[in-house]
Order: C-alpha cells, then sequence, then structure tokens
C-alpha cells in the first residue's frame, strides 16, 4: 500500500516552517474528529451524512500524497451516496494508514 | 483585492490562506467555517473575491451564491469536479479550483477574477425587470436559512430585538431589526409607517385617520409617516 507522505505540504509552505507546523497540527486535530464522525454516521445507518464525511476525508488523502487511495475515497463517496458501503473495509484501511502516519508525526 | 474564504474545513481554509499570502495584492480579510457567518460579515464589509467551497453541510455553496443580492466575484474550491457545469450557470464565478490546489494554478484563479468582465450587478427596483434574488428575501432562524417570497411579507413588526415578519403564508420571527429589513426591501412595495411597523402597501385594505387595516391587522400611523403614505396612493 502507498504510503503518506507531506510533499503537498512541503512545496505549500516554500519553507515556512510555521506554516509547516500549523497545517500539520490542524489535520492531527482534525482528521481524528472526522474519523470519528465518519464512524459514527456509518454505524447508525446514515449513508448520506457518512459520504459527506468521506468527502471531507479525501481532502486529507490528497493532501498526504495518497493517489490511489484517492480514487477509493471518491469510488467509495459514490457508493455510499447510491446506499451501498463496497470498498468500505479498503477505505478504513486507508484511515488507520494515515491515522499510524499523523501519530508519528 | 480583498478577499474572504468560505470553507468547512480547517486544512483546507489553512491552505487558501497559505496561497493567499503569497500573492501580494490580496487581502485576507477573514475566513468562515460556514456561509451564514459569511453572509453577516458580507452584509457589513465590501469583499471583491470569496473562496467558497461547495461542499458543505446544510448550506452548500451553490445555496449561499443564490442569497447574495449582489455576489462578488467566486472562485469555486472543491474536492469534487463534477460541479462545473452547474458552476457556468453563475456569472459570478469567475475560475473553479479542485483540491489540491497548487499555487500556479491559484495565482491564475486569481489573475482570472482580476481580468474577469464580470461586475457586481446593480439591482433594478423596477418590478418587471426583478431579479429572482430581488424577489426573494433569506431570514436566519434557528441557524437555518429560510427563504421567504418579499411580495407575499404583509407587514413587519419591532419586537424588541426581534422582528416580526408576517407573511400569506405564515409568520417568522427573526433576530433582526425594522431598519436592517428596510434596507433588503423594494421602496415601491414597502413603507415604514411607524417606528415598529412597516407595511406592503399593495395590501392594504383600508386607512382611517391615524390607522391602516392589513388583512385583519390594525396598524398606527405615525404624524410624520402619513404623507408618505398617502402620496403612494392611487387616491381618486
Amino acid at each position: 500500500m502507498e504510503k503518506p507522505n507531506i510533499s503537498y505540504i512541503e512545496e505549500l509552505s516554500g519553507g515556512d516552517e510555521s506554516f509547516k507546523t500549523k497545517i500539520l497540527d490542524i489535520l492531527k486535530e482534525e482528521f481524528p474528529e472526522e474519523k470519528k464522525s465518519y464512524q459514527t454516521n456509518l454505524n447508525s445507518g446514515n449513508f448520506e451524512l457518512t459520504a459527506d464525511n468521506v468527502h471531507k476525508l479525501k481532502h486529507k488523502i490528497s493532501i498526504l500524497g495518497l493517489d490511489k487511495s484517492y480514487e477509493i475515497a471518491v469510488a467509495y463517496e459514490d457508493n455510499l451516496r447510491e446506499g451501498s458501503t463496497a470498498l468500505s473495509s479498503e477505505f478504513e484501511s486507508i484511515l488507520q494508514t494515515i491515522t499510524n502516519y499523523l501519530e508519528n508525526l | 483585492m480583498k478577499c474572504i474564504i468560505i470553507d468547512d474545513e480547517s486544512t483546507a481554509r489553512a491552505i487558501i490562506n497559505q496561497l493567499c499570502s503569497k500573492l501580494d495584492d490580496l487581502i485576507v480579510l477573514d475566513e468562515f467555517p460556514n456561509a451564514i457567518e459569511a453572509i453577516k460579515f458580507l452584509n457589513q464589509n465590501e469583499v471583491d473575491l470569496i473562496f467558497l467551497d461547495i461542499h458543505m453541510p446544510d448550506f452548500t455553496g451553490f445555496d449561499f451564491i443564490q442569497t447574495l443580492k449582489n455576489p462578488p466575484k467566486i472562485v469555486l474550491t472543491t474536492s469534487d469536479a463534477n460541479f462545473a457545469i452547474e458552476a457556468f450557470e453563475y456569472d459570478c464565478i469567475v475560475d473553479y479550483l479542485v483540491k489540491p490546489v497548487l499555487l500556479p494554478r491559484f495565482e491564475k484563479a486569481v489573475q482570472k477574477a482580476k481580468s474577469s468582465g464580470y461586475t457586481e450587478q446593480i439591482s433594478d427596483t423596477n418590478d418587471t425587470n426583478q431579479s429572482s434574488t430581488d424577489k426573494e428575501l433569506y431570514v436566519n432562524i434557528d441557524r437555518r436559512l429560510i427563504k421567504i417570497n418579499i411580495a407575499s411579507i404583509y407587514l413587519i413588526e419591532a419586537k424588541g430585538d426581534y422582528i416580526l415578519v408576517k407573511t400569506e403564508e405564515k409568520n417568522y420571527t427573526v433576530h433582526s431589526t425594522l431598519k436592517k429589513i428596510e434596507e433588503k426591501l423594494p421602496d415601491n412595495l414597502f413603507l415604514k409607517v411607524h417606528r415598529s411597523y412597516i407595511i406592503n402597501v399593495k395590501q392594504i385594505i383600508d386607512i382611517e385617520d391615524n390607522s391602516v387595516l392589513i388583512k385583519k391587522d390594525v396598524i398606527p400611523v405615525s404624524r410624520s409617516n402619513r404623507p408618505e403614505l398617502m402620496k403612494r396612493l392611487n387616491l381618486l
């Protein structure tokens, strides 16, 4: 499986370390909240709200350079909007990879 | 250019803010996690450009645009390329950025905004030329923006920090002032007849001395406002 990276954030920062720190701090704070909201909505069977969660999470997936995972997230969001949870295990595996990555940053 | 950022994601707002900081002539006045807060800001501040997320809970970017009477230039920011076609339906939208956004593409969008021929439209008070936004008013009730057809409003009453908006369909209690709503209403339809009342002059049933009857409400008319009211009537 592909690994997360912060190439995009570094390019965006242009060497500005304070921005890099700021954006990583926001990611570390916002990602677990979105992940939790995703799980809550999925468990309660509200697929429309779950799709909204995936929509937000897929931006973070792209920020961390996970191109293939992003495609999975796009397809999973579509599935959820059609009432299907196909690709949920693949998506949750992506979330776990990001969780591990952010925890060790 | 003075701009604001609207996005429910903190990460996205921080990124757009960073991109704005790279361009000398962009000043970020503020950023907002939802459209409702931004509408309040826009009512009191002049903005040249909005970076607007489409996909937000409760109130999407497109819903937001429809509430603006004179929208400034807008650059959409989204994780989804599927909305591009809908974006072309709005003159105020000058570009469409798919996240994650990189500086060269961002710069191009800002250049497009600067060179865009779109200018804010001055509303026409002529009934026959009213745009859809002139015909509608959005009021904030319990963090939801409710659309009211302006022509259906027959009476607005001040009640402390609130106003009671009476329409043919139902009544709305809104946290606002008569002065604020008066600015949003067409002059040819509405008149403040008393410090606590604005009436729709087309809905008057009769006038008696210092009061008017509208539907079943008898509304006082202050002495100072009576001449203007009489001028509006088609007297035989």
